[in-house]
């Protein structure tokens, strides 16, 4: 084998921050291509006849069309391609798992490794963002229709994005101060920079799309006075996931147990790292678990870590083989340091006299039969209960719907678990006029499918006010 | 939008202030609340909503200074204006349906009963109120409560003005003559409203109080204002903020407002400094 085919295997590597400096700092752990790097990590990209890799991509960007762009040194228009599919190329570079989605199909991870599209995605909309002022795309003339969208997180974001290109009136609603949704609230810095996502904002925003911070639809204004009062068409609604689960254990409410919602919303959106020069607190423990094994646990433990943690345990009840995370999220978190307990399970906060957390209860698993997530069922072992000491825990093992806004909205129809029910084409609910997209469809997923049922649902608006067939 | 648009300083730690939020005004119903942030780097804090006036679109809040942010909000002045305010948030007070009912607030939680009192009022009920404060110059709304009970009885802990007594006092004597009342609403300190749930009990009088947990967003997402009522841990903040006060763990929530006292501290600390420069 040559030395050239050789190097073609394997793709070309970020330089990233040490693990022992980046604990230190929520600055990002990657530092990106530089245009050299990218040139030689597109130089790989084979040029299907019929890619596979655009099927993986929930909002069918023309991938080899950027990358072979991207081989021609045009890197801006290598990220006007991108944006003609997807408004949020610089969130989706840092964030899609892209491991289960576009590179697991790519030719070249056959014999080797995938081309790395993620980080070519992130090279190409920084390198845009670099050069300064965004190129705005020709807006087509105004339809003089109005939609509203509940939510600004990536559903929403996308489907503001697409029917504005299309010549709607949109105004998007915002619960919390800042717009982003979890993608501000949620993702830490080290992994997705607030400045990009602030970015990608304005850009939507100098699209023309109102964004209104602050309105909790639901209680300020109701989806009926948008329909029937506010002179709204459609309306999309993609508030995200709501209520945070606990275990339902003795001492859950004992000072120093957080949901993962509040401990990374207080250090993401409230930026209590920067305390107190930032208004809000947070508890910075010594010893810290924190429950669950996907994404939002390996951020919440790292976000420990860098809080100045001397420990930090990650504690899930299956093996490594059932974590939901991704494996880049699984192997930061290990090196910075952080002792995954796997097969293990809290059965009780245990408190100091003044109500905080000093201790864990915890029993060991065994994996039995398989459940329906087709993942085998992790069973308690008998008498295997151990205590260890903690002062801080977070509660990382997913969310409920929402009831503030759902509940305002009788003839909406919910699934069992209570969640919108809505065309997985088209995002129509039960409810004429209204839409749905996102977390509150799906339960907690991910970015880029947020963003794909914002794609479709924005088509299935346009249709719907075209021709008016529901 | 949300400029200060009245002050009104009742004394040097109790303070009113009215806001331009018609958006907020025009739903505001008695017992919600709202989640202000005074500036880019404040933090969220829950207020109860203590006044609404739909058609000068105005909503009013009434504070005492105890940490960084309600100082700070005390030292602004009309014209000033919030960053954010969120709302209104919470369900509202039941109201509607009674004969007779019993509003109990003390301290600057007599501010949140207003509107309560008042709604009970307009519904058709026969208000009776008990108002309490440590000292006179705490006493805030005595004429706007005196305006919608049809009996007001005021309490201060050290007899400086009106009866010497705990709110509970009168509480107990007025519940002892008189089996007609429907329900009591008590808002004030948390140890005010243990009390006055544990005075209530024994007559089985249907009970609520307003709970005014530590919050981050208010809307059900953070679940930092989780309480426990009976065995149920809830949210304050969407299930709330009125809970059954019979049911309702005093301690546990007493506990998880002192969470951040040493923040809270060092916080104000860092505020006076810069001020005093």
């Amino acid at each position: 084998m040559s030395a050239d085919e050789k190097t073609k295997k394997s793709r070309v590597r970020m330089k990233e921050q040490t693990p022992e400096g980046r604990i230190r700092n929520f600055n990002e752990v990657p530092f990106g291509y530089t245009p050299e790097q990218a040139v030689e990590e597109a130089g790989r990209c084979i040029q299907c006849k019929r890619p596979q890799c655009v099927d993986g991509c929930p909002v069918e960007v023309d991938i080899p069309g950027f990358i072979s762009l991207i081989k021609e040194n045009k890197f801006i228009e290598s990220a006007h391609k991108i944006k003609e599919k997807n408004s949020l190329p610089a969130v989706c570079g840092r964030v899609c798992p892209q491991e289960e989605q576009c590179e697991v199909l790519c030719v070249q991870g056959k014999k080797g490794e995938p081309v790395a599209i993620g980080t070519l995605e992130r090279f190409v909309a920084d390198y845009e963002a670099e050069q300064g002022e965004l190129e705005l795309p020709k807006l087509p003339p105004k339809l003089g229709r109005k939609v509203a969208v509940v939510g600004s997180g990536p559903a929403g974001l996308t489907v503001a994005s697409d029917l504005i290109l299309l010549g709607y009136d949109v105004t998007v609603y915002e619960a919390l101060h800042k717009s982003g949704g979890v993608l501000v609230y949620g993702i830490p810095e080290f992994r997705l920079p607030k400045v990009i996502v602030q970015r990608e904002v304005d850009y939507i925003s100098k699209l023309g799309v109102e964004v209104v911070c602050g309105a909790v639809i639901g209680k300020m204004l109701t989806v009926e006075e948008l329909l029937n009062e506010k002179g709204y068409s459609a309306v999309f609604i993609a508030s995200g996931a709501g209520l945070p689960l606990f275990f339902g254990i003795p001492g859950e409410n004992l000072n120093g147990v957080y949901s993962a919602n509040e401990y990374l919303t207080r250090s993401n959106l409230m930026k209590a790292y920067l305390f107190p020069q930032y208004d809000t607190p947070i508890k910075k423990g010594k010893r810290v678990a924190v429950f669950g094994g996907g994404n939002v646990a390996m951020d919440s433990a790292r976000t420990a870590l860098r809080l100045g943690s001397e420990e930090v345990h990650l504690i899930y009840r299956r093996s490594r083989k059932e974590m939901p995370a991704r494996h880049a999220e699984i192997e930061h978190a290990e090196e910075e340091g952080i002792k995954f307990n796997f097969l293990t399970n809290p059965v009780k906060f245990i408190g100091d006299d003044k109500g905080n957390l000093k201790a864990l209860e915890c029993l060991r698993m065994e994996l039995g039969e398989p459940d329906d997530s087709g993942r085998r069922r992790p069973v308690p072992i008998k008498g295997s209960e151990f205590t260890i000491d903690v002062d801080l825990a977070v509660v990382a093992i997913g969310a409920g719907p929402n009831p503030l806004l759902l509940s305002t909205i009788p003839d909406l129809e919910l699934n069992r678990r209570g969640y919108i029910v809505a065309d997985e084409e088209t995002g129509k609910t039960s409810k004429r006029r209204v839409f749905a997209g996102g977390d509150i469809v799906t339960g907690s997923a991910t970015v880029i499918l947020a963003m794909g049922a914002g794609r479709k649902a924005a088509r299935a608006i346009h249709q719907y006010l075209e021709w008016t067939n529901w | 939008m949300f400029a200060i648009i009245k002050k009104e300083v009742f004394s040097p730690e109790v303070k009113l202030i009215e806001v331009d939020a018609p958006a907020i005004a025009a739903k505001a119903r008695p017992g919600q609340f709202v989640v202000l942030r005074i500036a880019e780097e404040g933090e969220r804090i829950p207020l109860t909503i203590a006044d609404f006036d739909r058609e000068k679109g105005i909503i009013t809040m009434v504070f005492q200074e105890v940490g960084k942010s309600t100082v700070y909000l005390g030292a602004l002045k009309e014209g000033d204006k919030l960053a954010n305010l969120i709302g209104p948030l919470g369900n509202p007070t039941e109201i509607e349906g009674y004969k007779k009912v019993l509003c109990v607030g003390g301290g600057i939680g007599i501010a949140p009963i207003f509107p309560i009192a008042r709604g009970f009022k307009e519904a058709g009920a026969e208000v009776i109120s008990i108002i309490g404060a440590r000292t006179k110059e705490l006493l805030i709304f005595e004429e706007r409560m005196n305006k919608v009970s049809d009996r007001l009885i005021i309490t201060t802990d050290d007899g400086s003005y009106e009866r010497k007594a705990l709110v509970t006092e009168p509480l107990k004597e007025i519940l002892e003559e008189d089996s007609s009342i429907e329900k009591v609403v008590a808002i004030g300190p948390p140890i005010m409203m243990k009390f006055v749930a544990k005075t209530t009990q024994p007559f089985g009088i249907k009970t609520i109080v307003s709970l005014n947990s530590i919050m981050v967003d208010g809307t059900g997402m953070c679940g930092a204002c989780r309480l426990e009522e009976g065995e149920e841990t809830k949210f304050c903040c969407v299930d709330g903020p009125e809970f059954d006060g019979h049911k309702v763990n005093f301690d546990l929530l007493i506990s998880r407002l002192n969470m951040y006292l040493d923040e809270e501290k060092a916080s104000l600390e860092a505020y006076r400094k810069v001020e005093d420069k």
